[in-house]
């Protein structure tokens, strides 16, 4: 494989940071959000320049500085990282459209701050992405754990307070208390962090120690909501809803999993994890956590906590596609990474803008919506088939290909978890369907002057769906992607 | 001009001390000015002397032209060279960054603060550009005494604090003073480098175990480390402002210096890992005194005393870093003298700018401080940031380091210890970041006063504070570089 040195990976994470400082000393929101914009479009178009070199093959790297002696902070593009980035910068474009309409339709405050730590956030997202080992990835997890935390406390009441608290705790408590002393110990016994195709653990410790990494590093990376470390996840929806559905269904939480696939791969390397079978472990962990999330998600009536839990469930379905150690399971859990988030962002749109338009949160109040605001709800059905599997949805090609590597690894008990899963998926999203459309005349509880929620929340949403229904059809290039990566790691 | 740089960077700020003291009977607002410019030539010496010690390895001074083991010899090498530079530099940024609140703090006596001032610094560099061993104590002397003093300076229970610290730091001082006459008795020698040449013969003399021990005893009092700490946080606290953010980066961390100086240097590697077998429960000490710090640094509720405390946490992490007995653990000892002296500076100077313009430090007194002051408290976040541990700010770094010793050490005591003590400082820092952040201010009538201004500390508060923050991450960015270039010849090559 051919890699080449180019700054670009270190550009795109740094697009973000420059534009900080603009937006703090903006006169006007508009001049703000244009920057806004301005940001997220060239950074797209940074990482989206990169594409066609990777999908032939070639690796980019660049070295920022060496930080210790052999250790240095170091960006690689290979398929993996830029499925990712593909799918976190061009969300930030459609979220920052969302963003003006949700925080200027509800009047928030302190939207200069607001805007200043999105921009933060992404540039922190782009750099795991990008992270050639375990220490950059470490730097800009734990960036984004604390480049979120004024997002998620926006509001600045009790609520916040307490949520803003148990985030911190369960995020940076994990990464301290496990990654830290994880990455210290696959230091010391290999001599290097960089992540590698066979990953760089193989032959330097017994199997119990190995296990112990592994246990540290998948829990250690609690932004993937794995239970029992995932509590923060629904706590932490009392923000506002543009940064619930990036960061909490696009960005946080997905780079937990990134970073736990990117160490199974890279760190510990598919044929270690097969050697010591610790594949069923891993399975597991990520199918407790499937069905669990999916019956809690059953008793929730808040909707975005209960997309919260849905979340918590389908990361798991990422971390499972990779545990399966088959090919077609891991590019079944890595395709998952861009069908959830774009299913789940629409979600999440949805629920701002009824809340925008209505000011409910709560599904028992939402009877009858769809009649009034008849787009949203429609986008919010799609997004829900392509979150349960179904077609015309995005979501059934990685459930299809999770299906497919559980019968090549021989897993058949994983084909009952994911037909349950999807069941409890229909069980808790169809009735909010039907009882939005169908409902009598006198059941419904909105007046006739309910209408939709204002463009800018509206026309994003509406685009999110159409790509993923559009992803079924065209699932390129984020299959393509998954597919070289599986090929590179299991060298077929 | 060069080869004098050992002696100008003490002479220099010694002899302006005389000059300030003058010129604060004649014109108070010569002061500053000079002690500014006396510590801009230790900053400019201290540089060039490390840039020498990249060349030349060691930097060898006679005063007066004796030679060694009689006369008094300066001798530089790439550990103090190190540690001279962060002294000098931290002395002048806080000079500099202090200088409004010392004129608010003290109007009459500003003559008299920056005499002690600069003769604390004066000592300070002494003792670490000292090679002679009872040298280093009548510079410590200077520096204590010199310090008492500032510390007295400050509010209403400051004399209390100090003669608290006065007691304790006199003990200190003379178990350090009695070792070293017992080494005397047994070498006839107080040249750092003649006594360690002449001891390997004498390694399983009681005498030496003795001296050893009561140097020992001496230096940690003087550097508080648990449990001989009490001194440490009522005197951090009560001290003005800008006597605070000097004493605290730097007393403790000259004392860690010296403590790694006489293991290293006077005691050889060999002596202190090899002939004795301490080094086990000088850890598991350092474990205790890390999680005793923490815990109480819990227990503030004021912004100052937390600090004092996250202090004698920090002090634990250096010795048990310089004790583990590997290349990483002393690596990650001496990184941190530069690492800690920064932050400890960051988070101090960021209570002196809260002080300068609310009057407090108290919890309650925070609220609302993101409004009000939203660069301070950014820099204050920086620095939490960086004694937390996060990259790629310093901390992170030098943690990195103490933490790969204690795994190479199979002490996982110690490990646990940093976590811990990381994790609480999350606690810590976010607690204040909290109050200042959802606090609502409260006007006089007890109404929550909304729409709070901007009242920001003046610029010249801010820029040196703003520089320190920055550099945080910068020192945290080179970090390859001071060591590979640095701190991996300061260690002996004995101590693998």
């Amino acid at each position: 494989m051919e890699t080449i040195t180019s700054i670009k990976p270190f550009l795109a994470v740094l697009v973000s940071l420059c534009v900080v400082p603009i937006i703090i000393s903006a006169r006007s929101p508009n001049v703000r959000e244009t920057w806004t914009f301005v940001a997220a479009a060239t950074k797209f178009l940074i990482v989206a320049s990169m594409v066609p070199m990777v999908l032939n093959g070639i690796e980019i790297v660049y070295t920022v500085a060496e930080v210790l002696p052999g250790v240095a902070i170091k960006f690689r593009v290979d398929a993996l990282g830029m499925l990712f980035a593909l799918v976190s910068s061009s969300l930030w474009i459609v979220t920052s459209a969302y963003s003006i309409g949700y925080m200027r339709g509800l009047k928030e405050h302190s939207q200069t701050r607001y805007f200043c730590f999105f921009a933060l956030a992404l540039s922190a997202t782009i750099g795991v992405a990008f992270s050639a080992n375990l220490l950059t990835l470490y730097l800009f997890y734990e960036m984004l754990s604390f480049a979120t935390y004024p997002l998620v406390t926006h509001h600045q009441d009790e609520e916040a307070r307490s949520s803003g608290r148990k985030y911190l705790l369960y995020i940076v408590g994990t990464s301290i208390g496990f990654v830290l002393p994880a990455m210290l110990i696959s230091y010391n016994l290999a001599g290097t962090l960089e992540f590698a195709r066979q990953g760089f653990l193989a032959g330097t410790g017994s199997k119990g120690l190995i296990g112990l990494l592994l246990i540290l590093l998948i829990f250690g990376f609690a932004k993937a909501a794995i239970m029992p470390f995932h509590s923060w996840l629904p706590a932490a929806m009392v923000a506002p809803t543009p940064v619930s559905a990036l960061l909490h269904a696009v960005a946080v939480v997905k780079v937990g999993v990134f970073s736990i696939v990117r160490v199974l791969t890279g760190v510990f390397g598919i044929n270690l994890l097969l050697s010591f079978d610790f594949g069923p472990f891993i399975i597991f962990v990520a199918s407790v956590t499937i069905l669990v999330g999916s019956f809690i998600a059953l008793t929730q009536d808040n909707l975005k906590r209960l997309l919260a839990f849905s979340t918590i469930a389908q990361l798991s379905y990422i971390v499972l596609g990779i545990g399966l150690l088959s090919p077609k399971g891991m590019t079944g859990g890595m395709v998952h990474i861009a069908m959830h988030a774009f299913g789940k962002i629409t979600l999440f749109f949805c629920a701002g803008a009824i809340f925008v338009a209505t000011g409910k949160r709560n599904i028992s109040e939402m009877v009858g919506i769809g009649r009034r605001m008849p787009v949203t709800m429609a986008a919010f059905f799609i997004a829900s088939l392509s979150i349960i599997g179904l077609p015309p949805c995005g979501g059934f090609i990685s459930k299809w290909y999770l299906v497919l590597g559980s019968l090549e690894a021989h897993q058949m008990p994983i084909l009952f978890v994911l037909l349950l899963s999807s069941l409890l998926n229909a069980a808790y999203f169809m009735p909010i369907v039907y009882k939005a459309f169908f409902c009598s005349p006198e059941e419904t509880m909105f007046e006739k002057g309910v209408k939709e929620a204002p463009p800018f929340c509206v026309v994003p949403l509406v685009i999110t769906a159409l790509i993923s229904m559009v992803l079924l059809f065209y699932p390129q290039p984020f299959f393509g992607l998954a597919d070289m990566m599986v090929k590179s790691i299991t060298g077929g | 001009m060069s080869q004098h740089y050992p002696v100008l960077l003490v002479i220099v700020p010694l002899l302006s001390a005389f000059f300030i003291s003058a010129a604060g009977w004649l014109n108070r607002r010569l002061c500053f000015p000079i002690a500014v410019a006396a510590l801009s030539v230790a900053v400019f010496s201290s540089v060039g002397l490390l840039l020498r010690v990249l060349n030349e390895n060691v930097v060898l001074y006679k005063l007066g032209g004796w030679s060694p083991p009689w006369g008094i010899v300066y001798s530089v090498d790439y550990l103090n060279g190190l540690v001279l530079v962060v002294v000098s530099v931290v002395a002048l940024l806080n000079l500099v960054a202090t200088q409004r609140s010392v004129e608010q703090e003290f109007s009459e006596k500003i003559g008299a603060f920056y005499t002690l001032y600069i003769l604390f610094v004066t000592g300070l560099l002494g003792i670490v550009v000292t090679g002679d061993a009872f040298n280093l104590y009548v510079l410590l002397e200077i520096a204590s005494l010199t310090g008492y003093g500032l510390i007295a300076m400050g509010e209403a229970r400051a004399p209390l604090a100090t003669l608290n610290y006065l007691y304790m730091g006199t003990i200190g001082a003379s178990f350090y003073l009695l070792g070293i006459g017992y080494l005397y008795i047994v070498t006839g020698s107080l040249n750092m480098a003649d006594i360690s040449a002449i001891l390997p013969s004498l390694y399983h003399s009681r005498t030496v175990l003795a001296a050893f021990i009561i140097c020992m005893v001496g230096v940690w009092l003087k550097m508080a480390f648990f449990p001989l700490h009490a001194w440490l946080p009522n005197a951090y606290t009560y001290a003005p402002s800008a006597a605070s953010s000097l004493i605290a980066p730097l007393m403790t961390k000259v004392m860690i210096y010296v403590m790694i100086r006489l293991m290293l240097t006077v005691f050889t590697p060999e002596f202190v890992f090899g002939t004795l077998t301490l080094s086990n429960s000088v850890v598991w000490l350092a474990v205790i005194a890390i999680v005793m710090g923490a815990v109480l640094a819990l227990a503030q509720r004021n912004l100052k005393k937390m600090l004092a405390y996250i202090i004698v946490a920090e002090v634990g992490y250096m010795v048990g870093g310089a004790w583990l007995g590997n290349r990483a653990g002393m690596t990650g000892a001496i990184l941190h003298i530069a690492n800690d002296a920064l932050m400890t500076l960051c988070v101090f100077l960021v209570v002196g700018n809260i002080v300068y313009k609310i009057k407090g430090y108290a919890f309650d007194d925070l609220k609302g401080l993101f409004r009000k002051m939203p660069f301070t408290m950014g820099a204050f976040v920086v620095g939490a940031l960086s004694i937390i541990g996060v990259p790629p700010t310093c901390g992170f770094f030098s943690k990195w380091y103490l933490i790969l010793g204690s795994i190479q050490a199979g002490h996982y005591g110690f490990m646990a210890a940093l976590l811990f003590s990381s994790l609480v400082n999350v606690i810590l820092f976010f607690r204040v970041i909290e109050i200042g952040y959802y606090e609502p201010v409260q006007d006089h009538e007890g109404h929550e006063a909304h729409a709070e201004r901007v009242a920001e500390a003046p610029l010249s508060m801010l820029v040196p504070l703003l520089i320190v923050a920055a550099g945080l991450v910068v020192v945290g960015l080179y970090t390859g570089d001071i060591v590979e270039h640095v701190i991996e010849f300061a260690i002996p090559k004995g101590i693998v």
